[in-house]
């Protein structure tokens, strides 16, 4: 979905072919999400069949150059003017297995939580320190924008993984104050134990 | 890690407040040393020491056990005398709410400090300039802190904290009171001042600020639990694209 209006849009600042605007997405997004040439090419065929490109004769070095139509423009605003869903949330791997660490016995969830966190502000750090050079780069006056389009995706990305670690802060405090679940030996008394003990 | 001696070290340091039943062990037995250039980020929940670990950093206060050396220098020996002087010279503070004095301008807030140091007040002045110019605020001086928004307070602050020989900065929550945009402008500062030479040790509880620093440490009931390390950044562009994309 984002591969077509992303190729959309770099069309509707004028007419290109393939493999420019897969170097174009990734200027602006600074590779995070790697578009390969045969992804690209397989997006603009369904694109000119839909009509929202066509194909506009060839470059000098024979390149297939493509341009946006009118109607290619008009599915580029609704694209712009329609939030995102925020339906169906996407899986989430650490969601998932944290659901699973606190319920699988022997599990030792601080050390899952722990674990992650230390992963998640190494990224964060990592992000920042390209962060702190896309900062230096906006300053200058040449391809502010795209340097600025790189920016924000990395915010996005810095933004994202804080909340992640925000959460894994959150999911500490409450199992801190969880209380400890009651120790059965047989199994149908544990699961007794744990309906009534819960969240209580 | 690094061959240079390091502005702060904390060896095997634990402070217990209270004594008996209501005994409360707020740091126990941690070690952490901050190197020329570093930048060490504490993180933790409320009640994990990090404070303790700041005051303690700045002798303010002193370990029930363990040592804590500034640029070497132990500071359980010294005199009360001795102690404010190195707290004085060698260490530099910032913190939530800048702490400026408002009958002061920019320039003379930085300057202060270094009249303390026993320089000439034209000397101090222009050192302050000097200090202002290289975090790019050199229209500030004039200023007084209520004419100041909190990020430019802020980096006046950081400013005064790294002014003469200190080389030590110790920052409670800089950022606390500054929205996301000048929060960010704040720690860059800091970074770069790391980047120049200086060390600092930062106490936060937000991931995204703590993420400016080399190094992050993970406090919980008083135990140093974890760290980061120090990392290229390429490694995440390189091998980790994917991963991020497919997140």
């Amino acid at each position: 979905m984002s591969i077509k209006h992303g190729l959309l849009a770099l069309l509707d600042q004028g007419p290109s072919y393939g493999y420019q605007l897969r170097t174009e997405f990734e200027a602006r997004t600074g590779a995070t999400w790697p578009l390969n040439v045969g992804q690209v090419y397989t997006t603009l065929s369904r694109l000119e069949r839909d009509g929202l490109v066509v194909p506009d004769g060839e470059d000098e070095e024979g390149h297939q150059v493509y341009a946006v139509t009118e109607k290619g423009r008009a599915e580029l605003r609704t694209w712009f003017d329609t939030p995102v869903a925020r339906t169906n949330p996407p899986r989430d791997e650490l969601a998932i297995k944290l659901a699973m660490a606190v319920t699988v016995p022997g599990v030792d969830v601080h050390a899952v939580v722990q674990g992650q966190r230390r992963h998640s502000v190494k990224a964060l750090q990592d992000y920042t320190r390209l962060k702190a050079r896309a900062l230096t780069a906006v300053g200058d006056e040449d391809s502010a924008g795209t340097d600025l389009a790189w920016l924000l995706v990395l915010d996005q990305l810095i933004f994202q993984t804080e909340a992640e670690v925000r959460w894994l802060d959150h999911c500490e405090t409450r199992l801190a104050n969880r209380k400890p679940p009651i120790r059965q030996a047989a199994a149908p008394a544990r699961r007794v134990a744990r309906t009534h003990g819960e969240e209580r | 890690m690094t061959d240079r001696q390091p502005v702060l070290q904390l060896e095997r340091v634990s402070r217990v407040h209270g004594r008996g039943a209501a005994e409360v062990h707020a740091l126990r037995a941690v070690d952490l040393a901050v190197a020329p250039g570093e930048f060490v980020a504490v993180m933790g929940p409320s009640g994990s020491g990090k404070s303790t670990l700041l005051t303690l950093a700045g002798g303010l206060d002193t370990p029930t056990e363990g040592r804590v050396l500034v640029e070497g220098r132990p500071l359980a020996g010294l005199s009360r005398k001795k102690l404010a002087e190195v707290r004085r010279r060698s260490i530099g503070y910032v913190f939530q709410d800048y702490n400026l004095i408002p009958a002061l301008t920019a320039a003379e807030n930085i300057a202060l400090p270094r009249e303390l140091d026993g320089v000439s007040a034209r000397t101090a002045r222009r050192e302050a300039l000097a200090a202002l110019e290289e975090l790019h605020i050199a229209e500030l001086a004039d200023r007084f802190p209520d004419d100041m928004s909190g990020g430019q307070q802020q980096r006046v602050a950081i400013a005064r904290s790294l002014i003469g020989e200190r080389r030590l900065v110790l920052a409670d929550e800089p950022t606390g009171a500054l929205d996301s945009g000048t929060g960010e402008e704040v720690l860059a500062v800091l970074r770069a001042r790391c980047d120049a030479g200086a060390a600092a040790m930062m106490v936060t509880h937000e991931a995204r600020h703590a993420a400016w620093a080399d190094r992050v440490v993970f406090l919980r009931d008083g135990l140093l639990v974890d760290e980061t390390g120090r990392q290229q950044p390429e490694s995440l562009l390189v091998t980790g694209a994917g991963e991020a994309g497919a997140r």
